[in-house]
């Protein structure tokens, strides 16, 4: 899968209530959501991104709440992947099951810069600076993990296992 | 080498003898948890796996806790949704309010989750139960949607920090104040994707309501979970509430730890976390003209009858400043009768508190006490992030319910010690 947009950057430590705050919690409508989606970071975040475009960030992305309308607003905002120096592992976890591409790279995330083009490949974790002409590379997702995401999330992954 | 906690209770819920840092397991679940934020989510995802029931009728457990009392239409569908769902599957821990009690309170109190325990629920500070020494982490909805069809969930068995807290408290030093410093020691990834164990001479001595607090905020520096090794002061909370078989586990000698970290507490004060993080902690002696609009008290974190008796305590006789907002939210029924009985809701009316049913609510920003522009809240629950109670421009101070209660007096955070 080869994702393409530019990169949006944000700090450190961005949290689930920042990317969709608990006023909006009371639908789980992905839609609706994406209308907020890191509203509190930066309220002009929606209007000004195109659909594709990809979120770098620093470390520990997503902590805080469980909620996975976190994940599911990025999405549904149109944000083609998120790369980040780390993620907190609910959020993670959230990402993989529902199908939100997200690679872990240090390098990365020094490297690029607001505005960059990007280009993703996303089962090598290879990520392509358009704008720099660099090339990084993102941590592997364990084999298990990569099932899940092959499988098209994990509902379809206990699916098939339950209906065999 | 030996294992620790929480190796033992994956190991065996895994079917083997032994399991290892690094190894993805698939776990058997005691407990699968869900409240009317994550539930819905989860139930259309539990809708695709063409399953007819939830695995276990009695081991899945759903708390509408977070926007009920109903807070608007929307909350009011999103509750209904779910009620409808648990009547449909027979889910018989429903608990509607009334009955109904803030989640991580709720659970232990009635005896749900117990030692030994392997849990799952969609929300973040499932954590709590730690305390009683059992595996239990927060995940999403889709997680818990897979936990309800298969009673099973995948993990990666964590590696473990041990924290050892050693030497004597200081007055008005408690659980919240330990967690606190830890997270202000390590920070919010500090233990990114790790088991914390919190263990020594400290731990033993805490109550129940105390260690619950210190597991509920693991997640607060990135914890898969927190685990305290039980002891007869969790078989004495345990023993007539346990409505199942339980298992005592402790870490061996020889277990292997990715780092121990020691504290002398001798050296902690009561500890407030400053705006936006929960590891920008300052010893309450650094904390200066820091004035506030709304005192909050309860919660997952310090929502019991030990954090109320606290607040009392500094309440009192006394009265809050008058261009303060004291809200007080005990964590569940039983919580506040037995509140009740002890006169302590009479203390907080007395001294201008609003005294609200149970519910995550104001801690959350959801409602029964959201923050203007510009307000500013000390509060004794887990999160200050930005907008976490309210308006983006809003604060949010973190502390224990003494300095809490103190602060809404004076109408600035202070020490206990300056109002008693």
């Amino acid at each position: 899968m080869n994702l393409n947009g530019q990169a949006w950057k944000y700090g450190d430590d961005i949290d689930t209530d920042v990317i969709i705050p608990a006023r909006y919690l009371n639908t789980s409508d992905p839609s609706e959501l994406a209308k907020h989606c890191l509203e509190d970071l930066d309220g002009e975040f929606v209007d000004k991104m195109k659909k594709g475009d990809v979120i770098v960030a620093g470390k520990n992305f997503g902590c805080g709440s469980s909620r996975e309308h976190a994940p599911l607003a990025i999405k549904a905002a149109g944000v083609s992947c998120v790369i980040a120096e780390s993620f907190a592992r609910i959020f993670y976890r959230n990402s993989i099951n529902i199908g939100l591409p997200i690679l872990e790279s240090v390098e990365a995330v020094a490297a690029i810069e607001e505005g960059d083009q990007i280009e993703i490949d996303v089962n090598s974790g290879k990520i392509k600076n358009l704008t720099k002409d660099e090339v990084y590379q993102a941590e592997p997702f364990p084999e298990f993990m990569q099932e899940i995401i092959e499988s098209g999330g994990l509902i379809k992954y206990v699916a098939k296992k339950v209906n065999k | 080498m030996g294992m620790t906690m929480v190796e033992k209770i994956l190991a065996a819920h895994t079917g083997k003898e032994k399991v290892k840092p690094g190894e993805l397991i698939n776990a058997k679940l005691d407990i699968v948890l869900g409240n009317d934020v994550t539930t819905p989510v989860a139930i259309h995802e539990f809708d695709k796996i063409g399953v007819d029931g939830v695995f276990d009728k009695e081991r899945v457990v759903i708390v509408p806790d977070h926007f009920a009392p109903n807070k608007d239409i929307n909350s009011a569908e999103q509750c209904k949704f779910i009620r409808d769902f648990a009547h449909e599957k027979e889910v018989v821990n429903y608990f509607e309010i009334g009955d109904m009690g803030i989640e991580h309170c709720l659970l232990p109190e009635q005896g749900l989750v117990v030692p030994g325990d392997v849990i799952i629920g969609a929300d973040s500070h499932t954590c709590t139960y730690g305390a009683l020494g059992s595996f239990a982490t927060g995940v999403g909805s889709t997680d818990m949607a897979a936990g309800m069809a298969t009673g099973e969930a995948w993990f990666k068995v964590p590696e473990t920090i041990k924290f050892v807290y050693t030497g004597e408290l200081n007055e008005w030093v408690g659980g919240k104040d330990l967690i606190l410093y830890t997270i202000g020691d390590i920070g919010v990834d500090g233990a990114l994707y790790k088991a914390m164990e919190f263990s020594g001479e400290v731990i033993e001595d805490l109550s129940m309501d105390h260690r619950f607090t210190m597991s509920n905020m693991a997640i607060e520096a990135g914890g898969k979970c927190g685990l305290i090794e039980p002891d007869q002061t969790t078989i004495d909370y345990i023993e007539d509430r346990a409505q199942r078989e339980y298992t005592l586990y402790e870490s061996d000698e020889d277990a292997e730890y990715e780092e121990v970290i020691e504290y002398d507490v001798s050296e902690i004060e009561p500890q407030v976390a400053f705006p936006h993080l929960p590891e920008n902690t300052k010893g309450i002696s650094e904390v200066e003209d820091i004035k506030i609009d709304q005192a909050v008290i309860g919660s997952c974190t310090n929502g019991r009858i030990e954090d109320l008796r606290l607040a009392a305590k500094i309440l009192e006789g006394k009265r809050k400043a008058d261009n303060v907002r004291l809200i007080i939210f005990p964590g569940t029924q039983e919580i506040y009768k037995q509140a009740m009985k002890e006169g302590l809701i009479e203390i907080f009316i007395d001294a201008g508190a609003a005294v609200s049913t149970p519910t995550c609510g104001p801690c959350l920003g959801g409602h029964m006490g959201i923050l203007a522009k510009g307000e500013r809240a000390i509060a004794t629950t887990n999160r200050n992030f930005v907008g976490r109670m309210g308006h983006p421009e809003s604060e949010v101070y973190l502390s224990n319910p003494a300095v809490a209660a103190a602060s809404a007096i004076k109408g600035e955070i202070v020490s206990p010690e300056e109002v008693m």
